[in-house]
């Protein structure tokens, strides 16, 4: 028997985790280096979520955990017990498109659709942070309440990038649903 | 990435137990640590989660000041209507950093501590003193377009890329620390360093040592505050060059003011002559220009980064103009 070198790597670490994903539980052992991202795509067949850049800079995995949009790139699924997570899948009921998705169609925010999952799950998320009053970076008044622009929304969406710069549509989508 | 155990801190006490030990990060929102690790520019063997420890609220102090629990998220401080209407220029800076998605899982303490984002630091093929002390700093030669041009040392020219972090130096933050060996405060600027010879250290923070709050102390006239970004797009990019700044005008003249620099050092830079400069003198545009060169002068810029210097001058001006304007 040929003797195993030492590649000087630690051997994996696998913890049991309940995820909550879209209402339903969704037990998985997982590997405590992986992201949420690739436990979405590679054990929980929910591929709507996309890998732009895997480093937080293209928004294309943006899921909701508890209702905020997050990363799901950047956040380790073994920290998410207990968490309720949304994915762009469980953004319509049942057949009834949620209406950022009947906008999005409406005014033809997208091209190549790689992008749109994170755009619609992040747009969700926004919205609500329009409705609890948060600022953003081109509020005039940060002590005030924000109003829903074309700027706040640009503002807003930054994190979400579109390689086939259906930024116009998106922006126009968006005020549809959220003025 | 290496291999590492996950644990869940359910206390302070060991939460700290764990990472003195030795080979352990804690781990806050994640959004610099795992991708450092994915880098492998971070190869801890155990990760601490200090994100379910109760240090997610903000609190009035006795003096009036507010506490700021490590593991406020930052679209949490950004939101909050005191901080809003006492400290625009908090409020102002966090929603200038990063995206709304990485706000939502950023903490606090995470954002204090985040690396530089110097491209050697983050390329483990290169050298860099940083990642790995006495291999050399090839930005001094290289790209250094974003990084320092004060307070730099040979080892090091790397800037700290923290937006939140400027007017926490500008209003004199204190950082509560938790540690083995028991717990301290460390008023901001001071918390993080300047490079010296040790560029591998950011912060006076200990092997082990765990941020549990941030206290901003009162500041009468902290609602006449301001941020101000300059970054390469409108959106979603670090600092090249920014300033938090507090200004306390009457008759015209200066009473009272805070400032502090982004972008243009390996700390929050407080701009201290400046503020000497200012304070009694007039409030116009001629004594502004004449304070922001005092501070600038002392300025070492690189080749290709001695744009920063009239950059940082100009909008330090423009800030303090628009803040005597302001109503
Ligand atoms: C694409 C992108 C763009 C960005 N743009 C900006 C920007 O424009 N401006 C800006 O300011 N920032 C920006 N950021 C950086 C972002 O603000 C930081 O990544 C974030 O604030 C870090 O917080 P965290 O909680 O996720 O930290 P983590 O990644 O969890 O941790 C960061 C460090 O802090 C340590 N740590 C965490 N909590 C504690 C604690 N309680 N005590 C002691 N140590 C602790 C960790 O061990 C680690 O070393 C950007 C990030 C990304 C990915
Ligand atoms: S500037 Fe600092 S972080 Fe960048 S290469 Fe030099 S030593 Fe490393
Ligand atoms: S894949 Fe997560 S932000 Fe790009
Ligand atoms: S529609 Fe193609 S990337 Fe946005």
């Amino acid at each position: 028997m040929s003797e195993l070198k030492d590649t000087g790597f630690d051997d994996p670490v696998t913890v049991d985790v309940t995820l909550s994903v879209n209402g339903e539980s969704r037990p998985v052992t997982v590997d405590t280096r992986e992201t949420l991202l690739d436990t979405l795509r590679e054990h929980l067949a929910l591929t709507g979520a996309k890998k732009g850049c895997d480093h937080g800079q293209c928004g294309a995995c943006t899921v909701l955990v508890d209702g905020r949009r997050v990363k799901s790139c950047l956040t380790l699924t073994v920290t998410l017990d207990d968490r309720r997570i949304t994915t762009v899948e469980g953004l319509a009921a049942g057949d009834t498109l949620h209406p950022l998705q009947s906008a999005f169609i409406e005014t033809d925010a997208f091209q190549c659709g790689y992008c749109t999952p994170g755009q619609l799950c992040s747009a969700v998320g926004m919205l609500a942070e329009v409705a609890d009053g948060w600022p953003s970076a081109v509020t005039a008044d940060v002590a005030g309440r924000p109003v829903l622009d074309d700027d706040e929304i640009r503002e807003r969406m930054s994190g979400n990038l579109c390689r086939c710069g259906a930024y116009v549509n998106i922006v126009a989508a968006i005020r549809q649903v959220g003025a | 990435m290496r291999p590492f155990t996950y644990e869940r801190a359910a206390d302070v006490r060991s939460a700290v137990a764990v990472c003195a030990a030795g080979d352990a990060a804690y781990l806050g929102g994640g959004t610099n640590l795992v991708d450092l690790m994915r880098l492998g520019v971070a190869t801890p063997a155990v990760l601490v989660d200090v994100t379910r420890l109760p240090f997610d609220r903000i609190e009035e102090t006795e003096e009036g000041g507010l506490l700021i629990g490590a593991g406020v998220r930052n679209s949490d401080l950004a939101a909050d209507s005191r901080v809003r209407r006492r400290h625009p220029m908090l409020a102002q800076a966090v929603v200038a950093g990063a995206s709304g998605q990485i706000r939502n899982m950023a903490t606090v303490a995470g954002n204090l501590l985040q690396r530089t984002r110097c491209a050697y630091f983050q390329d483990v093929t290169k050298p860099c003193n940083k990642r790995e002390p006495g291999s050399g700093c090839p930005a001094r030669r290289g790209e250094h377009r974003n990084l320092a041009v004060l307070g730099h040392s040979d080892a090091c020219v790397a800037t700290h890329p923290s937006d939140m972090a400027v007017p926490l130096a500008a209003l004199g933050a204190v950082v509560h620390i938790e540690g083995p060996g028991g717990s301290r405060q460390v008023p901001m600027p001071g918390f993080h360093r300047l490079p010296g010879d040790r560029p591998e250290r950011d912060t006076v923070l200990e092997p082990g040592e765990l941020v549990t709050a941030v206290e901003v102390p009162p500041l009468a006239f902290g609602a006449r505050s301001r941020y101000r970004k300059v970054r390469d797009r409108a959106s979603f990019a670090f600092a090249v060059v920014s300033v938090a700044a507090a200004l306390d005008v009457a008759d015209g003249m200066v009473r009272d003011c805070r400032i502090a620099l982004g972008g243009v050092a390996h700390v929050p830079w407080r701009a201290e002559l400046a503020e000497a400069e200012l304070c009694g003198g007039p409030a116009t545009e001629a004594a502004f220009t004449r304070a922001a060169g005092l501070e600038m002068a002392q300025a070492r810029p690189l080749e290709r980064n001695a744009f920063k210097v009239p950059l940082a001058a100009n909008v330090l001006v423009r800030t303090l103009i628009d803040l005597v304007e302001a109503r």
